[in-house]
């Protein structure tokens, strides 16, 4: 017996990929979703009957295919013209310059193109290449449902009517994009970090396509590696009562392992390629983090060598004030907050929790307090007020 | 093919290059404009003088109404353009940031209208 749930669960799994291919085969992101919607509701009727067919994912991409092409016959009749010139740019498969084949990656590529708002590559990648509904995405990012439809019928008559190609970028152009296909994915995964845990998860599945398509890409190793040991402490983050817990007072017992080891010898994979990026080294920062059974045995060297290199390749203060932490653990957190003073990251509200911990541990109650207010202030998180709330009633009963 | 306009945005009150500066700077556009023919992507590309020198004609009841100036003193005003046909966005993006580069000014990319 076949039910709803296992069709559910083709749908999510096969969906991006389904699109991908009617959109070269149509040259339209709309008429592709509609033949694959179309595809999945004659599924929904026939697989009860019938059973789950041998390649899910190839029979919906053949009845999604049919069923375009009946549809463009008929309209053939009414709209001759309109028809012949929506056939005319089917067969001819776009220019290949890039060196992946897979549609899929075609599709991520013009999702995330730089010419389209980012919120609006963030919402076209999970609708078009993770399956997420419209009212999926938008509860995720908490704006009404119809502000985030109009974002996408806007981004996709965008890509029509400019001309966004759909094909992976050459190779001169590889780089840069692909920076912007992670950032897309990195993007998502953050959200769900303090928002949707759901959008952690397609984040990762994200992340996992891109490395199988690109698996000669350390940066894309290294992202999703960086996800998987972020991920695995979820488990331990958060108290019972939703509060936030600090890394140091985790329970590590708690921790995933095996995203742990997934999530290492990712790190040992991509860094052995000896083209180290700043995915790569984050990701390396959360191994070492990883490594230790205990807080007080973590490796803060090896922590703080990681963070110079992270500072060689992607200079700038939030990276500078994370170094900061590392240094207060080698070298105490008087020099740590030499460091920390001299950056112009105001608005942050890590940037105060710093400030106040390195203040506190200083021995100077007064201004730590004064610094946890003002990270109070500026977090949106309430999981993060919580653990500063308490922080600053400990600083203050001293 | 695709035709794109690619305007050439001159934000209002920045003060004009010194004579040298201006001399390179249309030594460079002259440049891409001959690359732009060479490559077969050239259509039309012109400098238009100050938004002081415009004169607006407005329909009203079936008669035209003229005016002094531009349609709206605005941050910026286009300074110039330049018509291309290009394969697609990127394209388009490519010689975009080329202007941008010989005009020293920042360039909106836009497509037109497909007739078919």
């Amino acid at each position: 017996m076949t039910g709803t749930a296992d069709i559910e669960a083709v749908f999510r799994a096969e969906y991006g990929r389904a699109v991908a291919v009617l959109v070269r085969f149509l040259g339209d992101i709309d008429l592709a979703e509609e033949a694959v919607q179309e595809a999945f509701t004659t599924a929904v009727r026939k697989w009860p009957e019938t059973g789950v067919p041998p390649s899910p994912a190839g029979w919906i991409i053949t009845t999604a295919r049919n069923r375009a092409v009946d549809r463009l016959r008929r309209e053939a009749t009414r709209d001759a013209r309109h028809a012949e010139a929506a056939l005319l740019h089917a067969p001819d498969p776009p220019p290949e310059e890039g060196p992946v084949r897979d549609d899929r990656l075609r599709l991520i590529f013009t999702c995330c193109h730089p010419a389209l708002a980012p919120q609006a590559r963030v919402a076209l990648t999970l609708r078009l290449l993770g399956g997420l509904t419209t009212a999926q995405i938008a509860r995720a990012f908490l704006v009404p449902e119809a502000t985030m439809a109009q974002r996408l019928v806007r981004a996709k008559a965008k890509i029509r009517k400019a001309r966004i190609p759909y094909r992976v970028p050459r190779d001169a152009d590889l780089p840069d994009r692909l920076q912007g296909v992670l950032a897309v994915v990195y993007l998502i995964f953050n959200e769900g970090y303090t928002g949707d845990p759901g959008l952690c998860a397609e984040a990762v599945r994200l992340g996992r396509l891109l490395a199988e398509l690109m698996p000669d890409e350390p940066e894309v190793t290294g992202l999703l590696a960086l996800m998987l040991l972020t991920e695995s402490r979820r488990p331990a983050r958060t108290d019972a009562g939703g509060a936030l817990v600090p890394l140091p007072e985790q329970d590590r017992g708690r921790w995933d392992a095996a995203l742990i080891a997934e999530g290492q010898d990712l790190v040992r994979r991509c860094l052995r390629r000896g083209r180290p990026g700043p995915y790569q080294i984050q990701a390396a920062i959360n191994a070492v983090h990883s490594d230790a059974p205990t807080a007080d045995a973590t490796d803060w060297r090896q922590i703080l060598r990681l963070y110079d290199q992270l500072t060689a390749l992607a200079p700038g203060p939030v990276v500078a004030l994370n170094r900061a932490v590392a240094v207060a653990e080698v070298d105490g957190p008087a020099a740590a907050l030499e460091l920390v003073d001299a950056l112009a990251l105001d608005d942050y509200h890590v940037f105060h929790a710093v400030r106040a911990d390195l203040l506190r541990r200083l021995g100077r109650a007064t201004e730590a307090a004064r610094e946890y207010d003002a990270a109070i202030r500026l977090t949106e998180s309430a999981a993060e007020r919580t653990v500063l709330e308490r922080r600053r009633r400990e600083v203050a009963g001293r | 093919m695709t035709y794109y306009l690619l305007s050439v945005v001159q934000p209002t009150g920045q003060e004009r290059p010194a004579p040298a500066e201006l001399e390179r700077i249309m030594r460079q556009v002259e440049e891409f404009n001959q690359e732009l023919r060479d490559a077969g992507a050239w259509v039309f590309a012109g400098g238009l003088h100050g938004p002081e020198t415009a004169t607006m004609l407005r329909p009203k009841d079936g008669d035209v109404l003229v005016t002094d100036g531009p349609f709206a003193e605005g941050k910026e005003y286009l300074a110039g353009l330049c018509l291309i046909r290009a394969a697609d966005l990127d394209e388009a993006m490519d010689w975009g940031r080329k202007a941008a580069l010989a005009t020293t000014l920042p360039i909106e990319v836009r497509p037109f209208v497909d007739e078919h």
